[in-house]
């Protein structure tokens, strides 16, 4: 396996980080709620048979610019411009949680740009008849046992590095959170359910068994949408990022989902 | 000094337990807690208030904005002012204020706050605040990541409306209107004086000292808390090449007055501690929703948490805003009580340490009964009032309405 690598791209003036190891066919991850802080395990998993490409979304993590994006256009775009920079076009994708509500646009806005795609709990839908929790509402020492089963893997996603600049780590932080209310702030809904029909790219929706953010009624409904071939696969002993809560577990299944590609 | 009689309509009639029983006392108490009937004699009671004040001679009636919570009753306030404009014939009447970023178009403000100063002859103060999170992200949905921006835009819609003889075209990135044409026009020409109210962020400071408003801090925790935020207005004031005015400022303070120390502890035990009890009993997680605050001022806050202990803020260390019972309540100096003369003398001492000219009461709070605010506001304006009236004569406030006092409505009558 390749060692990380760091490279920037531009989106939309500014410039946005994107990761690289492994070898073998790409395959491109983008991160959930709070970004991606630091490599993981489950990336790591990932690594183990693919040439995996994180590139980081404009306000999270390693990316920059959130505020010149101001409409769920502007977002989309900027999602898609990505991921061309980085070298994804055509190629395999995983994306989690407020990632993948973004994703899931480029792959029915450019049908063709992504071969097979995996889909941690999406946002992009209000299901009024499922609970979702709201998760803009909360102190900020709240979100790790929101989003995981096992708080204490989002806790170490998020801790600082020791050469990290504590206050620039923490708002970092911060304004992830405020990206992701940027994208979805008051409901998670911008309309994705109206478009989840022109998704080409077979498609395998990865849920958290305990996943407080969005239920497995929501994943449902999720599926009911998506025309193309799909599968709903839940992920025991996980959370709303299942990816932190069973790093193994949900890259094996994406694994073989993308394989089944050839 | 100007003395302004504000009434934040605080709702008298939580159940006594309500703190242990309830999470929050905004966004989503409850409406089974709200009781329409009492509700009609506490709108009417707070409007007869408001209109003693006026009587009594306080210099300006004050009404405010919130939403979803039984802090403050008042949603509209621009209904509370047209009623008030009606029934008042002199007195300036400050909306402290509108809270620009939850109008669609915002244009409204620019023709409700119009048409309230035609009503009363040029007597109105147009507050633009950008409103609490509970208020603005929660109970109103607005994204905490655009609010400032939002807001910021509003305001330019709203002042060039006022200032723009003929209609324009106004291509905003969340209001576009071919044509931005309000009717009526303000009385004041251009428009009624623009006042703003702050915490603590830098960016009102500067934009408050550049722009020539009026910086309100309405602090629910006295005059030690609003300090810093004084300090640092101040600081911008200077920056920007302006005097030190003390009209440029304005300060809430919550006040109880009687016969004496003893007895006003007495009065105002009960309405103290249910309102620091109840009526700031704020579920944390709508407290603070990321994006919210700029970046500029959570790096200052973050930067003055991390840095050594001496270097932490005074705001948050210097002042317990936890207190809850009265004794504490007072020590801290979240409400100023006392006889006619403690009372002025703290007052005096607060005002010129803020140097502040215009001097905000909170005599009704928590759920003061009607009887116990005329008292509270008759024993004032006799015995207070008179002895705050000299300080900062020998500066001008042009920051005042031009309709207000007895002058101006002698000349209308006229």
């Amino acid at each position: 396996m390749s060692e990380l690598s760091e490279t920037t791209v531009e989106v939309n003036g500014h410039a946005c980080r994107v990761w690289r190891k492994g070898s073998g066919p790409r395959l491109g991850f983008v991160a959930g709620f709070g970004g991606q802080p630091r490599w993981s395990p489950f990336l790591d998993a990932l690594a183990q048979t693919r040439e995996v490409v994180v590139p980081s979304l404009p306000g999270f993590p390693g990316g920059e610019g959130h505020h010149s994006l101001h409409t769920h256009l502007d977002w989309v775009l900027a999602t898609r411009d990505l991921l061309v920079a980085a070298g994804l076009e055509g190629c395999d994708m995983a994306a989690s949680s407020v990632g993948a509500g973004l994703v899931a646009e480029v792959a029915a806005l450019w049908p063709r740009s992504i071969r097979r795609l995996a889909l941690v709990a999406p946002f992009g839908l209000f299901v009024s008849t499922t609970e979702q929790v709201d998760p803009w509402a909360q102190t900020s020492n709240a979100y790790a046992a929101l989003m995981c089963e096992q708080p204490e893997r989002y806790a170490e996603l998020n801790e600082r590095p020791e050469d990290a600049d504590p206050v620039e780590w923490a708002l970092a932080q911060i304004r992830a959170v405020e990206t992701s209310a940027r994208i979805y702030f008051p409901l998670g809904d911008t309309g994705l359910k109206q478009r989840l029909p022109r998704i080409e790219a077979p498609t395998l929706l990865l849920w958290g068994e305990r996943d407080r953010v969005l239920s497995l009624g929501y994943a449902e409904h999720v599926a009911r949408h998506i025309d193309t071939a799909k599968e709903l696969r839940v992920i025991e002993g996980a959370g709303h990022l299942c990816e932190l809560d069973q790093p193994q577990a949900a890259a094996d299944a994406v694994l073989q989902w993308v394989r089944q590609g050839g | 000094m100007k003395t302004m009689w504000f009434h934040l309509m605080s709702y008298p009639h939580l159940p006594a337990d309500f703190r242990e029983r309830y999470s929050s006392v905004w966004v989503d108490l409850p409406g089974e807690l709200f009781d329409a009937k009492l509700a009609h004699a506490m709108y009417n009671d707070d409007l007869d208030e408001l209109q003693l004040a006026a009587e009594l001679g306080f210099d300006a009636i004050c009404v405010n904005e919130h939403h979803s919570t039984a802090y403050g009753t008042m949603p509209a306030p621009g209904l509370m002012a047209s009623a008030l404009a009606r029934a008042t014939r002199d007195t300036a009447i400050c909306i402290l204020g509108n809270s620009l970023a939850l109008y669609n178009p915002p244009i409204r403000v620019a023709e409700e706050v119009a048409m309230l100063d035609c009503i009363s002859g040029g007597r109105v103060i147009a507050g633009f605040p950008v409103g609490t999170p509970m208020d603005a992200c929660f109970a109103y949905s607005q994204n905490p990541s655009t609010l400032r921006d939002r807001w910021a835009e509003a305001y330019e819609l709203i002042t060039r409306a006022w200032r723009e003889p003929e209609a324009f075209a106004f291509d905003g990135r969340y209001t576009q209107m071919r044509y931005v044409n309000p009717w009526p026009k303000p009385y004041q020409d251009p428009h009624p004086p623009i006042w703003i109210p702050g915490g603590a962020s830098a960016e009102t400071w500067s934009f408050c000292a550049e722009r020539e408003h009026v910086y309100c801090h309405l602090s629910y925790y006295g005059y030690k808390a609003a300090r810093d935020g004084m300090q640092g207005f101040w600081r911008e004031v200077e920056r920007a090449g302006r005097d030190r005015n003390p009209y440029r400022a304005g300060y809430l303070q919550f006040v109880g007055v009687a016969e004496s120390r003893e007895e006003a502890m007495k009065l105002y035990k009960e309405p103290a501690e249910y309102f620091y009890g109840n009526a700031l009993h704020v579920d944390p997680r709508y407290g603070r929703p990321a994006g919210y605050m700029t970046e500029a001022s959570m790096r200052a806050g973050l930067k003055s948490q991390v840095g050594a202990a001496a270097a932490k803020s005074r705001m948050n260390m210097a002042v317990d805003k936890k207190a809850r019972e009265i004794e504490a309540i007072v020590d801290n100096g979240y409400v100023v009580v006392g006889s006619p003369d403690e009372v002025a003398e703290q007052l005096r001492t607060i005002a010129t340490d803020l140097n502040v000219g215009h001097l905000l009461l909170l005599m009704n709070f928590g759920n003061m009964s009607r009887d116990l605010t005329e008292y509270n506001t008759r024993l004032f304006a006799e015995k207070v009032m008179p002895q705050l009236r000299d300080l900062f004569s020998e500066w001008d406030d042009p920051w005042w309405p031009t309709g207000a006092g007895p002058a101006a409505a002698e000349a209308r009558s006229a």
